[in-house]
């Protein structure tokens, strides 16, 4: 897989992953160029197109359209399995996972992806060890705000 | 679960996001990410030391406003800063902005990388992923240079945590893919391969990422993981969809792994041990028996993932194409897919379909659901599918559908999207060319073309037409007929005009019997549609004119009279100018026999053979085209255009297809953006290069191959096709040459009309001089003709000269061009001096310009033996013993003559400790780079000496230099170099249109006349001038 982007159903980028080196400006001009593309599309239509040289593949939940780009020799089917995977796994950890929870924990959706997938690439594709993984980081941070006491309450925002 | 935004959570961060949200404009919102950008950078810059926790805060919130798409150019430090931190959640934060704003800010990748190393030997697992995330997330060089030797030792450790094993593996895979160089797998290989048979499937699912990638570069060395993919794969296709646990999804095992494992093993050809083998086809077979079992849930998932495995395996089949049983099988499992409700799967049996098609064993299974093919072209709603189905007909077609297959594709170009009109264009010339029977339907489809998407036919499509047109003689008067009738419509498309144009003006007189179609009618409708027409049809235009004066002189006076008028004789245009005046007074200066041979028919095209299909072979690899793929196109071929073109076109096609499964797509190369790689520019040329600038085309990869073997050989096969063998026998003896070139009918048919003719391209023409005698007309089956070629080198010459070959076979023209085997070296001529008088020779030569030198790989261990040989094959005749002084010097009746190694080197076993060069001397400068490619060729240049193997020293460099050119031996052959320039200046070939001088003296520039046969030997762009 060559990206991921997560985006609303008005365009707005929610989530961006590159697994290879492109520069921002590019970066931007794709996004750009794909959320155009996928929105123009109609419901019934088929989940993959070819867009450049990749492979697009892309889903949508609710408000959100997931979308990935894979290489020629890529399956399209499978990838499409990742993009629901991920959805399940956003869905187990914020319980019925919406639109917001990922715009206020941008971060969390990241830590979750970057279990789920690495270099592009499935790197643990059982649910309860990617959530046993976040889990664990999670009590390691509860443990540790234990500790602060009350510097979070106190903050100057 | 634990409730999210608890206690860790950033109040801080939450108020500023939502307070974004809320802003009701973009101004708004750019106000408020300001004011915040001004109030981090002040906590950044105060002289508080800010704690871990309001740092990390800030660097969320720039975080934050860089994933909005606002630049950021401060934080870096805070992030590095926090990757130090011994709490995690900093930790974390601080990666993410790091893995998400890479900086090459050589600085900080220096503490940043640091702070990884730091993370990877800390032995807390949580913090090693972290930092394998990073790396896998950055994979920039810096870090490649840093860590690319430690994380396979992490990945292998017998002691590493599984998830760390699982990023580990990753992690390299991202830094193999952008620093290859780098990640030196060596002795881990083995170790690697082996974690498919891991019990955690998480660590076999990230591990076989990274070992396929791998086998893709190295397949040799991981080639035992073919026989553990296999295992594995039959593990999982038969276990219960309960066995794998929380590795099931949606009641199918492994989905993922065993895509990947699919996926493995199409990075090989079928195992060869009989067992692995069988098992593999049981697997592939229980798949195919799965897809027609009841699925197991409603759910969409569960049959996605179930046919995500389906369709690799079907990959894997089509890959192997060696099961006929499993081919036909997968044929009609994506046959039943076809008229699936489900839009996806329609999209990928579709997809997946054309690659199918271009297997021998399914290609008619494929064709017998040409139907549903064609509905869905005409009914499918999403015009992704429909240009899948565009791409299925276009693999699907072969001589039995292809009227039905282009008729369809035509009345869908009607109405088709103009995003793919052009490559529909193509795709209908290119198989109405391919598969025509009769020239009179070529010749409507693409007037159909024109008149129906006449704006998207490219300029290779319409010369096509007029080249066919030109060289068919039976199709001629129906191509006059058929332009006639459609230059008769009020609105027709300028590329119609041009077609017109052209074919009326060379054969409007077959259709001027007709009262409806005289001359004159001819003419005037012509002339009707000139004022709405671009300049470069109107110069075409005019073109025709003085054609049509010469033959039809009654039109002349009508003509001189347009030619005549201001808007013609003072167009602003200075070709349209030059044209008219010239024409003009051509028409009443000449003669009418001058006229007539000024302006005689176009000569037939040149048939040339396609470059398509070494191109590919190029980029694939000899070898890569197999044999039944060659046949398929010898068996669709030999229409139109001769047998031997037509039928690597249609193998190129095919090779082309299997290449890739989306095949016409790239084949055309229109999308956007295709990479330059794929067969594209290699498919679109399939057209354009028969009017390519360049000279006679190029011989195939294949000939070329042969030809670099001949360099230190003098007799052999040179070329071998289906219907043809041609043998070498070669002597050479000082500058004189006598080759015997022997032409093999392999088949038992006759071969009529055989001729052959050798030229020297260019410059060659002065450098070599060749004489033949005619070959034999006649070539009877199974018979061999012999032609003698004597060969006299006048100096030193790099290009070699081309042999055009060409003879009916069962009606079909064939031609076939090659290069012939005679290089420079073969009138080299050792010379015996003292290793004293070499050396000194050599330290001569000490000018920039008089050394060369080229560095290459070694195939293979040296043996002076053999090195020696080599040595002596290049000079070809044999030079002194070993241990008695190397060959030099000149002989004086040539110039190109002298090599000189050096005894110092390889033949001399004492020396050969300490010298690795060899020397060799050439005599001038082009030689010099001529023979140093050459020497790439031997394996005497890609030797390694055993010593150097013992120090794994792998290269080895031959240096060439150059000598002075000396005069006393000089002065003779430059003498004879220019008696034979003079001589051959004089003969008549070099200017072989007598009619030139003639036009010149009527007062008209030469290279307005380009129609004349003898140019065109010239010229190896038929459409020139005029059709540009």
């Amino acid at each position: 897989m060559q990206f991921m982007l997560l985006f609303s159903r008005q365009g707005k980028l929610r989530l961006q992953k590159w697994y290879v080196p492109l520069s921002d400006k590019e970066k931007k001009k794709i996004t750009r160029e794909l959320v155009q593309t996928v929105l123009a599309r109609k419901p019934k239509m088929c989940s993959f197109l070819e867009w450049r040289d990749l492979k697009i593949v892309y889903k949508r939940y609710a408000s959100l359209y997931f979308c990935c780009a894979i290489e020629d020799q890529d399956n399209e089917l499978i990838t499409l399995e990742i993009i629901h995977r991920y959805v399940e796994l956003l869905d187990k950890y914020f319980g019925s996972v919406c639109e917001l929870d990922i715009i206020f924990n941008f971060e969390k959706a990241y830590f979750i992806l970057d279990e789920f997938l690495l270099g592009g690439e499935a790197q643990e594709t059982s649910k309860k060890n990617v959530l046993k993984a976040i889990e664990q980081a999670d009590l390691l941070q509860e443990n540790q705000s234990e500790d602060w006491g009350g510097l979070a309450a106190e903050e100057v925002l | 679960m634990p409730a999210v935004s608890k206690g860790d959570g950033m109040r801080g961060l939450a108020v500023f996001i939502s307070d974004i949200r809320n802003c009701k404009s973009k101004e708004a919102e750019i106000k408020r990410i300001n004011k915040e950008l001004a109030n981090i950078r002040s906590k950044f810059k105060g002289d508080k030391a800010l704690d871990g926790y309001s740092k990390k805060k800030y660097v969320c919130k720039l975080l934050f406003i860089f994933l909005l798409g606002h630049d950021i150019d401060f934080g870096h430090m805070e992030a590095v800063n926090l990757l130090s931190s011994n709490k995690y959640t900093e930790k974390q934060i601080g990666y993410l902005f790091i893995s998400v704003l890479v900086n090459s800010n050589s600085e900080l990748i220096r503490l940043i990388n640091n702070a990884i190393k730091n993370d990877l030997a800390s032995r807390n697992p949580t913090f090693m992923c972290l930092a394998l995330h990073c790396i896998a997330n950055v994979g920039s060089r810096e870090m490649a240079e840093a860590f690319a030797s430690e994380i396979p030792r992490i990945l292998v450790a017998g002691d590493t945590m599984d998830s760390v094993k699982q990023s580990a593996a990753l992690c390299l895979l991202r830094l193999y893919k952008t620093s290859p160089d780098l990640v030196l797998m060596g002795e881990w290989t083995s170790r690697v391969v082996h974690l498919l048979n891991d019990q955690h499937m998480g660590v076999v699912t990230a591990a076989i990422s990274l070992i396929t990638c791998l086998s893709q570069k190295n397949p040799e060395e991981f080639k035992t993981c073919v026989s553990l993919a296999v295992s594995r794969l039959s593990r999982i296709v038969s276990s219960a969809s309960t066995d794998l646990q929380d590795y099931t999804y949606y009641f199918v095992p492994a989905p993922w792994l065993s895509c990947k494992l699919l996926r493995l093993l199409q990075c090989y050809p079928p195992p060869e041990d009989g067992a692995v083998k069988g098992r593999l086809v049981e697997c592939l077979e229980t798949i195919l028996n799965k897809a027609q079992e009841p699925p197991k849930s409603k759910k969409v998932q569960h049959s996605n993932a179930k046919n995500a495995i389906l369709f690799e395996a079907i990959a894997l089949i089509i890959h192997y194409d060696s099961e006929p049983n499993l081919l036909v099988r997968a044929c009609n499992q994506l046959g039943q897919f076809l008229q699936h409700r489900e839009t996806n799967l329609r999209y990928l049996a579709l997809e997946s379909m054309c690659t199918l098609a271009s297997s021998e064993f399914s290609h008619e299974a494929v064709k017998t659901h040409i139907e549903t093919v064609i509905s869905a072209l005409k009914t499918e709603r999403d015009v992704s599918v429909r240009q899948r189905a565009a791409d299925l007909l276009y693999a699907m077609c072969d001589r039995s559908n292809a009227k039905q297959i282009v008729a369809e594709m035509l009345s869908y170009l009607e109405t088709a999207d103009y995003s793919i009109r052009e490559e529909m264009v193509l795709k209908v010339a290119i198989l109405a060319e391919k598969y025509a029977v009769d020239y009179s339907w070529y010749v409507d489809t693409i007037l159909n073309l024109i008149r129906i998407a006449g704006d998207y036919v490219s300029e290779e499509v319409w010369y096509r037409v007029i080249q066919i047109v030109i060289n068919r003689d039976d199709v001629q008067g129906y191509a006059a007929k058929t332009v006639f009738e459609a230059l008769q419509a009020p609105a027709c498309h300028e590329n119609m005009v041009k077609v017109g144009g052209y074919i009326l003006g060379e054969f409007g007189n077959l259709i001027a019997g007709d009262p409806r179609s005289s001359p004159l009618i001819q003419f005037n409708l012509l002339h009707s549609k000139f004022h709405l027409c671009s300049v470069p049809t109107r110069a075409l235009l005019l073109s025709t004119y003085i054609k049509f004066i010469n033959l039809f002189p009654e039109t002349k006076s009508t003509i001189q009279e347009v030619l005549r008028c201001d808007s013609q004789i003072r167009n602003s245009d200075v070709e349209l100018q030059q044209r008219a005046v010239e024409y003009l007074k051509l028409s009443s200066i000449a003669s009418t026999d001058v006229l007539a041979t000024v302006l005689e028919e176009m000569p037939p095209f040149p048939e040339r053979e396609s470059s398509i299909l070494a191109k590919l072979k190029k980029k694939k690899g000899p070898g890569a085209v197999s044999g039944s793929e060659l046949e398929e196109g010898k068996r669709d071929g030999g229409e139109l255009n001769g047998g031997a073109e037509r039928g690597i076109d249609a193998a190129a096609t095919i090779a082309s297809n299997a290449s890739t499964p989306s095949p016409s797509a790239d084949l055309l190369g229109l999308r956007s953006g295709a990479p330059a790689g794929t067969a594209a520019p290699s498919a679109s040329s399939l057209l354009v290069d028969v009017f390519s600038e360049a000279a006679p085309a190029a011989p195939s990869a294949v000939a070329e191959e042969n030809f670099l073997r001949f360099v230190c050989k003098n007799n052999g096969v040179l070329f071998e096709n289906q219907l043809l063998q041609i043998g070498v026998k070669s002597e050479y003896r000082q500058n004189l040459g006598r080759m015997y070139l022997f032409y093999g009918n392999k088949t038992s048919v006759q071969f009529l009309n055989f001729s052959t003719a050798v030229t020297c391209p260019g410059e060659l023409q002065s450098q070599l001089n060749v004489q033949t005698k005619p070959a034999e007309p006649v070539v009877e089956g199974g018979a061999q003709v012999q032609q003698v070629l004597n060969i006299e080198c006048l100096s030193d010459f790099s290009e070699a000269p081309l042999l055009n070959i060409k003879f009916r076979y069962g009606g079909a023209l064939q031609n076939i061009t090659l290069k012939l085997p005679i290089t420079i070296n073969k009138f080299f001529q050792p010379t015996e001096m003292s290793s004293q008088d070499f050396f000194q020779r050599w330290k001569q030569l000490s000018l920039p310009q008089q050394e060369a030198q080229k560095i290459f790989k070694a195939k293979n261990a040296m043996d002076a033996e053999v090195l020696k040989a080599k040595v002596e094959s290049l000079a070809r005749r044999s030079t002194p013993p070993p241990g008695v002084c190397g060959p030099a010097g000149h002989v004086p009746r040539l110039r190109c003559c002298s090599i000189f190694t050096s005894s110092a080197l390889p033949f001399d076993a004492e020396m050969v400790e300490e010298k690795r060069d060899v020397y060799w001397s050439l005599v001038n400068f082009t030689l010099s780079y001529h023979t140093c490619e050459l020497s790439s060729v031997f394996d005497f240049c890609s030797v390694t000496l055993p010593f150097l193997a013992q120090r794994r020293v792998t290269r080895w460099s031959v240096c060439a230099q150059l000598a002075v050119r000396e005069p006393n031996y000089t002065v003779d052959s430059v003498k004879r170099g220019i008696a034979h320039r003079t001589l051959r200046g004089l003969t008549p070939t070099v200017f072989p249109i007598s009619s030139f001088p003639r036009v010149s003296e009527a007062g008209c520039s030469q290279t307005r006349f380009p129609k004349s046969k003898g140019e065109f030997t010239k010229y190896s762009n038929p459409y020139n001038s005029d059709l540009r």
